[in-house]
């Protein structure tokens, strides 16, 4: 081993620690900016180690490439706002897929180019991280504009949708192993670039909004794949470690939020969960089920919450879709200048990605410290005054344990109606984000608030403060 | 099978417990800034794109695969860190919160 070879594989070597430590820092929040710092100084070490490698012999590209790519990813990262967090990370995860898809193809080409013919563990790396890479590319984007309402949220199905999909795959699988059964041209190789970046397509397209914390995650760990695979390719031992790394943790989080929904990740990808909308937006008067719901004014919720000792606060995603979760900070600081204990009980989906709500809440200038996750917050709902419920349906719907045959039958929930009083704040008696009815609004210990969450939250502020 | 490939097979498979040991301890507070940090970490890929767009594959087709993948990578690592700092930097305890 030459100084050449073996001081940037040290330099590899460093970059691989720095990443396992990033991420072992980010387990508290006190550490985790430490974390990112040392996971980026990871990323330079790489970087620059790279530019001394005796395989580059042009930089033109690189160069333009990278002038073009660092300011597209710095801009829309500084810019986006914190509730379309899930599809940025959905855009630059499908980035990522797509990067490793070309790369391999890159090498593809390279290898034919050098007229030695490639063995089959050559071929094999780069026909995996071209396939694993262009589903993700597909799919992220697909996830993306589902996120970003450029298209329907719902499930979208139709007549042998499964036999479709099942007819690319088998395409996919086909030409692959024609190819590594030394089929090596071209038009193969371009034709399963097309059947992968179709198979992502077709893979996100049945699945619900609902379940899009699960399906980035997933499409998160297929991108860490795909770069692992293309180590191998490449034979280099940081993007294997690297990308090992990244799909370990995603499947693990994939793992964590389908458990979170009591639900199987196959019956997420192929469940098409939510696919048939009951009933639409409709006005406060027509109550789900025709049982009574008791409306209440801001006044008499104000009052009840300034003369509370402990409020709990359960958010939902419909408080950052009114951008109320300011207002919402506001409320809990009057009520805790009253010494009202207030405290935030998160749902672990709540939100649109795994702990989405934490980072809209911390935005907010809310300590974290007052933030609860669902297992530790549940056995105090009990000794609650009140249970304010902003923006969330879903994920306190008792009809999670109650009703064996709802959809969300044994979803964990958050255990709001067990608090003494509820107080809900919702726009309409529109069913959520799943579509499921929510016996919680006809529950005679709950107060239902219509109107904008924002406008609620304000009054509710102000009136606390004027108490 | 070749020696080295089974050196990468090694360290691939050692590479998953590593990855499964470290993930399992972030509270669920901080799986989206985690979610975006390792997609920040996959932007590593960059490294393999400036190998390809470096290598002079040659012809029209070896220019755009070579650009579209440092594009691409440059977008998935930039992006990736800039918002997870930005992300970070929001979440304060109680004691060191200033209100804006």
């Amino acid at each position: 081993m030459t100084a050449t070879q073996t001081i940037p594989g040290l330099a590899y070597l460093v970059t691989a620690i720095l990443f396992i430590l990033g991420l072992k820092f980010l387990s508290s929040p006190r550490s985790a900016r430490t974390g990112n710092i040392l996971a980026m100084v990871g990323m330079v070490i790489a970087v620059v180690a790279t530019c001394f490698d005796s395989g580059i012999v042009t930089w033109t590209d690189i160069i333009l490439g990278a002038v073009i790519g660092a300011p597209i990813g710095f801009i829309s990262a500084r810019l986006v706002k914190m509730t379309a967090m899930p599809q940025m990370v959905a855009l630059f995860n499908g980035a990522g897929g797509g990067a490793a898809a070309l790369v391999s193809t890159g090498e593809f080409l390279r290898l034919l180019k050098s007229g030695a013919v490639p063995t089959w563990d050559q071929l094999l790396p780069i026909v995996l991280s071209t396939i694993i890479g262009s589903v993700s590319f597909s799919g992220s984007i697909i996830a993306f504009a589902k996120l970003q309402e450029l298209m329907t949220g719902r499930p979208i199905t139709y007549a042998g949708q499964q036999i479709v999909n099942a007819i690319v795959l088998i395409a996919v699988v086909g030409l692959s192993a024609w190819l590594l059964l030394g089929n090596v041209a071209v038009p193969v190789f371009a034709g399963i670039v097309v059947a992968s970046l179709l198979l992502g397509i077709l893979g996100v397209l049945p699945i619900g909004g609902a379940d899009m914390p699960v399906v980035i995650s997933l499409l998160n760990s297929f991108t860490g794949v795909a770069v692992a695979v293309t180590g191998f390719a490449l034979n280099s031992t940081v993007l294997i470690i690297s990308g090992t790394l990244v799909g370990a943790s995603g499947t693990l989080l994939t793992m964590l939020m389908a458990t979170a929904m009591n639900r199987s990740l196959a019956n997420v990808l192929f469940g098409a969960f939510g696919a048939a909308p009951k009933g639409g937006e409709a006005g406060p008067a027509a109550a789900a089920g025709g049982g009574a719901v008791r409306s209440a004014s801001a006044e008499d919720v104000a009052t009840m919450l300034a003369y509370s000792r402990s409020v709990i606060i359960a958010p939902g995603y419909g408080m950052a879709v009114a951008q109320a979760q300011h207002a919402v900070r506001e409320l809990a600081s009057n009520l805790e200048k009253r010494g009202v204990d207030v405290k935030f009980a998160i749902h672990p989906v709540a939100g649109r990605m795994p702990g989405h709500m934490n980072v809209l809440l911390a935005e907010a200038n809310v300590p974290y410290d007052q933030l609860h996750e669902m297992d530790e917050i549940n056995p105090q709902f009990e000794a609650a005054d009140v249970a304010l419920v902003i923006g969330a349906n879903d994920v306190t719907n008792p009809a999670a344990r109650s009703v064996p045959n709802s959809p969300i039958y044994g979803m964990p929930i958050l255990d709001v109606d067990k608090a003494k009083n509820v107080v809900v704040l919702k726009r309409s008696m529109a069913t959520g984000f799943a579509g499921i009815d929510n016996p919680l609004f006809e529950n005679p210990k709950t107060m239902m608030l219509f109107g904008d969450a924002k406008d609620s939250v304000q009054k509710l502020a102000a009136d606390v403060a004027a108490a | 099978m070749t020696e080295h490939f089974l050196m990468e097979l090694t360290v691939f498979v050692l590479a998953i417990f590593v990855g499964f040991e470290v993930i399992s301890k972030v509270p669920s507070m901080l799986h989206t800034p985690l979610m975006s940090a390792t997609n920040a970490i996959h932007g590593i890929v960059v490294v393999g794109a400036m190998l390809i767009a470096g290598a002079a594959i040659g012809g029209t087709i070896g220019h755009v695969i070579g650009i579209a993948a440092m594009i691409l990578g440059a977008i998935n690592v930039v992006g990736g860190f800039a918002v997870t700092e930005r992300m970070l930097e929001m979440f304060k305890g109680r004691t060191e919160n200033r209100p804006r």
